[in-house]
Order: C-alpha cells, then structure tokens, then sequence
C-alpha cells in the first residue's frame, strides 16, 4: 500500500468519526495555541521594553555616585555626595563623550493662580534634550547662559502643563515652586506612560544651577547624564569617564570606584533579558499543556484501537500486513496532530489579538513560535501515536475478527 | 488447470496451548482440494471446521503438516507473506458479514484493493463492476447500516471478489439469514463457482445449504470422518 492511499485511508476513518478526531485534536489545538499566544505576550513585552530604551537615546549613560564603606559599614549606592560641577565637565574632554548634562533631582508642590500639582523637579542642563531624544513641544528650552547665571526659568512636562493651566497658554505665565516664582519658558513633548505607573511627562525642567541653590540648598549634583558620539562608542566612553573620574576623584590604582558609569544598552540588555526569562516561563507552561494534549492523543489513539479491533481483524482478513495498519494509525495521529496544529495556530493568533485588544497587552507573533509549535505538534503525533499503532499492527487477525 | 490441485493438505495439525492443557482442534488432516470445486465442510461445534477454514485462508499457520495452494507451500510463510496471500488468492465471506460500519457499500467493496498494487485511479471501477455481479448496482453509496442482511452479505462477496480470487472462503455465509436470502446467496455461490470457476470452500451446518456443494467432507474431534464425492449426503 503506498503512502497516498495510506492517507486516504486514514483520512476517511477520521472523517467516520468526526466528534471523536475534534476532541482529540482539541488538546493539541489548546496546546499550540496557549504555546504561540504565551510567547507573544513575552515577545510583546521584550519589544516594548527595547522601544522604550531606544526612545530614551542608546548612547545615553549615567553617572551616579556609588557605594561608601565608613569604618566597615557600607552604605548604599548613591551615598556620596561626590559627584560636581567640576566632575560633568571636565567629562567633555573625552574623545568619546558627545555633551553631559548635570542633574539635581527634588520634589515639591507646585501653584500657579489657584491650583497646584505635586510633581518632580529636574534641574538639568541646557543639553538635556539632546541627550534624552526628547524636544520641545512649546517656546523654547533654557540656554546654556541661563543654566550658568541660576535663571528662575522652568520647561513643563506636558502633564504638568496639563494639570495646571487646563489648555491655557503656559508661556510666559509664573508659577511658583516652595514659594519661589519661575517663568514658564517651554512646554516639553509628550512622551507616554513608562512602565504603568511611572508617568515621564509629570516633571518640570528647570536649570541644574537654580536647583541646586534655590530649591535642594545643595553644591553637589546627584547625577550626570551623558551622551556619546555613538552608540558603538558607548563602551569606550564609559571606559574613558571611568579614567577621568578616578583621577578626579583621586582613587589609588586597585581601590573600588566611588561612582558607577551605566550604558544604556546594558540596561536594556538586563531588561531584555528579564523580558527573555518571562518568554521563557510561559512557553514552558505552554509547552507543558500541548505534552498533556498529546497523552490525550495517545489515550483516545488506545481507545479507539480497542474499539476498532474488528475493524483491524476486517483489514487483516483482505490483506492488510502489519506495516500497513502501523502506517494506518500513527497517519491518523500525525494527521490529527498536524491538523491541531494548524487549528492551534490560528487559535493562537486569535487569543494573542484578543489579548492585545481587550487586555491591554501588547504581543508579538514571531515566526518561530508558530513553527516550533507545529514542528513540536507533529513529533507529539508521531511520538504518541507510535504505540498504539503498533499494539494494532500486532493484533492476531483471527483474535481481532472475532472481537466482540 | 480444470483438473488439477489448487490444495493440497498433508497431515495438517493445529494445537492450540491454553495455559498448561493442549487442545488438539486439528489432529491430522489429509484432504486435496481441486480448481473449480464446491466444497461443503460440515461437522458439529468444536469439530475444527472453523480452525480448518482460518488454515485454508491463510490467517492462521498450522502447527504441523503441510499446505501447498497452488503448489505454494505457504505453511511455512510469516505473517506479512500470508496477508499478501489473503489479499491476491483469497476472498473471504463471514457468517456476520464483518463489513466497516459508517462506511458505503463501495468504499467496503474498494478495501482489499487499497492492499494491493491496483493504482488508486482503477479501484473505483473495479468495486462497482464487483457489486454488480453481486446484484447491486445503484447501491453503491448507501452506507452498510442502511442495507438489508442479505444486501450486506452480497457487500461482503463483492468485496470477497474484487480482487479475483481463486479461492473463495465461506464461513456460515448464510447463518445470520432467512432461508428465502440465505438461498439467493447460495444461488450467487453457485454461479459464481460455474461461470467463473472460483474454489469455493464453504462452512456450514445446515444440510440445505450443504447440498448446493459438489463435495462434502465431514469433522468431527479434528479428524476426517466421511468425505463424499458422489452427491449423496451424510
């Protein structure tokens, strides 16, 4: 018998018994399809993240204090107060350092007219744009004058922009940050929530310099923000940041750093990478579901040789030989697995734009979810399907035709 | 050909082992069976009527002796060689028609073809010609629950003869009929062993059905007791 009329045959008995082949198949179609819509909820999610990160400039890096160890006793990351003026600049003298900008973070409640907004103030310098890939919306961004003559001049995110004037022109107009005033100059683009609670647009610029003195009381900044000339280089202008600052910072050779240098696309990577292990975790649940739904096939595969052990003595008793009843069932196996898979598939894609409609996810389709689930699908027949094939193709013809 | 041996049987035994006891169906059976004979096998339960039957259509090997078909000795083929056997020399016909249930009377008839080496293209054809023969024409698509006994056992010859045995093999063909249908079958029988010159061996124990037989060979505890060439019965 050759293979064609060994699918015909086994077409035709699936087709004798059409409830029983869909609930078999089901668990694969369940399997396939929890397998695909799983990974694309964790492809989903890598993809935003590097979005997100690529928006944010890939040859960004920061430059945070670090650690201190007073008499044994280590303090936090960010404990120093190291970091200065002096510091961000003398950075520009690296080759591979593009501009820097120093950053003085603070909180407070913010009032213009009758309303007021609690809200992040950032005192950066007059590069921030630049380096955080992010412009001006409205009016214009402070100069590198006004950062170093400490103007009272401030650029709204457009949040804040949002929740104080309600749609009225900002520019020009004076809002007062603890009591003292500063002129808005400049409403910034919006940018989108990041990460579901953190809202990057609910932030006021202002220069490092008036921050510093008029609302932290502060000589120190508490990070700069660098970019490089590119985003291969980014490594070479950590290694170079890391030279000048230790010099700076008169740091003995083999002694630890006071202060961490972060690429952006390491960040990225570890976020990545974070994203990966989510991916990961779901297509082995996935996974686990279509392994179940192969036992199934095996299960109803066992069940219906027993139930169809006539009809193997019949097939017998007109010259099947055992190769041919092997082939019969584990055809009809691989078929209904293949069928489940493709079935699986379409469900998946289903449930991952439903997914992405009603549950707010964002998922991605890659191409190798849909074929490994369906290259996995077929060896699940193949595999499963084997054993009660062969149980069938052993059967004594006289035994089987006798069955009752 | 006419007059030739299509079997030859030589001190043919069977024993089956159930447990510790031996049961001897066959003892040692001697019998030559020529081209174009209607040959009745008659005995009571228990006898090795059915065992000698499984013997003759290659579904079961003795355990001693010898079975030459058409100078073959296919006692001493393995499973595989058997069914090619079964499927080319054989046609069977059971006592409960043993059709595939949900299934046309065509696709059944087609089953022994899709063993051999017919292409897919031919077998159509050669179902429906064989259903013909059997009085079925224009029955061809009704599924075999919708068939009547006698309608099945004739799904059941045509399906016997699709491949053009020239050994047909009857197992109670009539047993699960009324006499009226159980005749007409024996009718088809008989024409089919004298226009065509098919073998036809066939089990019963119903000395009616018996008489439509040019031969008559009798069982009894796994040995031949009575042959009868000649007519007469019993």
């Amino acid at each position: 018998m050759n293979l064609l009329k060994t699918i015909r045959v086994a077409l035709n008995a699936l087709a004798r018994n059409k409830m029983r082949s869909f609930l078999t198949a089901l668990g694969i179609i369940i399997g396939v399809g929890a397998v695909i819509a799983m990974v694309s909820i964790g492809q989903g999610a890598k993809n935003a993240v590097q979005e997100r990160f690529q928006s944010m400039g890939t040859n960004l890096l920061f430059v945070r204090p670090g650690s201190r160890s007073f008499r044994g006793r280590q303090s936090g990351g960010g404990s120093y107060n190291n970091l200065t003026e002096a510091d961000a600049a003398a950075l520009l003298k690296a080759d591979a350092v593009k501009t820097v900008s120093p950053s003085v973070n603070s909180r407070a409640q913010v009032v213009y007219g009758n309303k007021n907004w609690n809200t992040s103030i950032y005192g950066v310098g007059h590069s921030y744009p630049e380096i955080r890939n992010w412009d001006v919306e409205q009016g214009v961004f402070f100069t590198e004058g006004q950062v170093r003559s400490g103007q009272k001049v401030a650029v709204l995110g457009s949040e804040v922009s949002k929740n104080l004037f309600e749609g009225a022109d900002p520019l020009g107009q004076i809002i007062r940050v603890k009591r003292i005033p500063f002129r808005v100059i400049g409403v910034m683009k919006e940018r989108g929530e990041s990460g579901g609670w953190f809202n990057q647009d609910d932030v006021i610029l202002a220069p490092y310099t008036t921050v510093q003195n008029r609302l932290a009381g502060i000589d120190y900044i508490q990070s700069i923000d660098v970019s490089a000339v590119s985003m291969k280089r980014s490594d070479e202008a950590t290694r170079q940041i890391e030279e000048i600052l230790r010099i700076r910072h008169k740091i003995a050779p083999g002694a630890e750093d006071d202060f961490n240098v972060r690429n952006m696309s390491e960040i990225a990577e570890s976020a990545a990478e974070s994203t990966q292990i989510l991916t990961n975790l779901l297509g082995g649940i996935a996974l686990v579901s279509l392994l179940v739904g192969g036992i199934g096939i095996m299960n109803i595969m066992l069940v219906s040789v027993t139930e169809r052990i006539r009809e193997i003595g019949i097939r017998m008793s007109v010259g099947a030989r055992e190769r041919d009843i092997l082939l019969q069932f584990l055809t009809e196996a691989i078929v209904l697995s293949f069928l489940g898979g493709l079935l699986g598939i379409a469900a998946g894609v289903f449930a991952s734009r439903l997914l992405a409609k009603f549950g707010g996810w964002e998922t991605l389709i890659v191409p190798g979810s849909i074929i490994l689930a369906f290259i996995f699908s077929g060896s699940v027949g193949i595999f499963f399907g084997f054993y009660p094939a062969r149980k069938a193709s052993k059967l004594d013809p006289i035994e089987a035709l006798h069955y009752e | 050909m006419e007059n030739s041996n299509l079997i030859q049987l030589e001190n043919i035994s069977r024993t089956y082992k159930i447990g510790i006891t031996e049961v001897r169906a066959l003892k040692s059976v001697s019998y030559n069976i020529k081209h174009g004979d209607l040959v009745a096998i008659m005995g009571p339960s228990g006898s090795g009527k059915s065992t000698l039957m499984n013997i003759l259509g290659c579904l079961d090997k003795p355990t001693g002796g010898k079975y030459f078909l058409e100078a073959q000795e296919v006692s001493t083929f393995d499973r595989n060689k058997l069914a090619g056997i079964r499927n080319k020399k054989i046609g069977f016909v059971f006592q409960n028609f043993n059709l595939l249930s949900r299934t046309t009377a065509l696709e059944n008839t087609e089953l022994p073809l899709l063993y051999s080496n017919v292409p897919s293209k031919n077998t159509k054809e050669m179902a429906m010609k064989s259903l013909a023969q059997v009085g079925l024409a224009g029955r061809e698509l009704h599924k075999t629950n919708q068939l009547s006994g006698g309608e099945q056992q004739r799904v059941a010859i045509a399906r016997a003869l699709v491949n053009n045995p020239t050994l047909l093999l009857a197992d109670e063909p009539t047993g699960n009929l009324d006499t009226k249908t159980g005749n007409e079958i024996m009718e088809i029988f008989t024409r089919l062993n004298k226009e065509k010159k098919i073998t036809i061996v066939l089990v019963t124990h119903d000395p009616e059905v018996a008489e439509f037989a040019s031969r008559w060979l009798y069982l009894r505890d796994g040995d031949i007791v009575k042959q009868d060439n000649t007519g007469e019965k019993r």
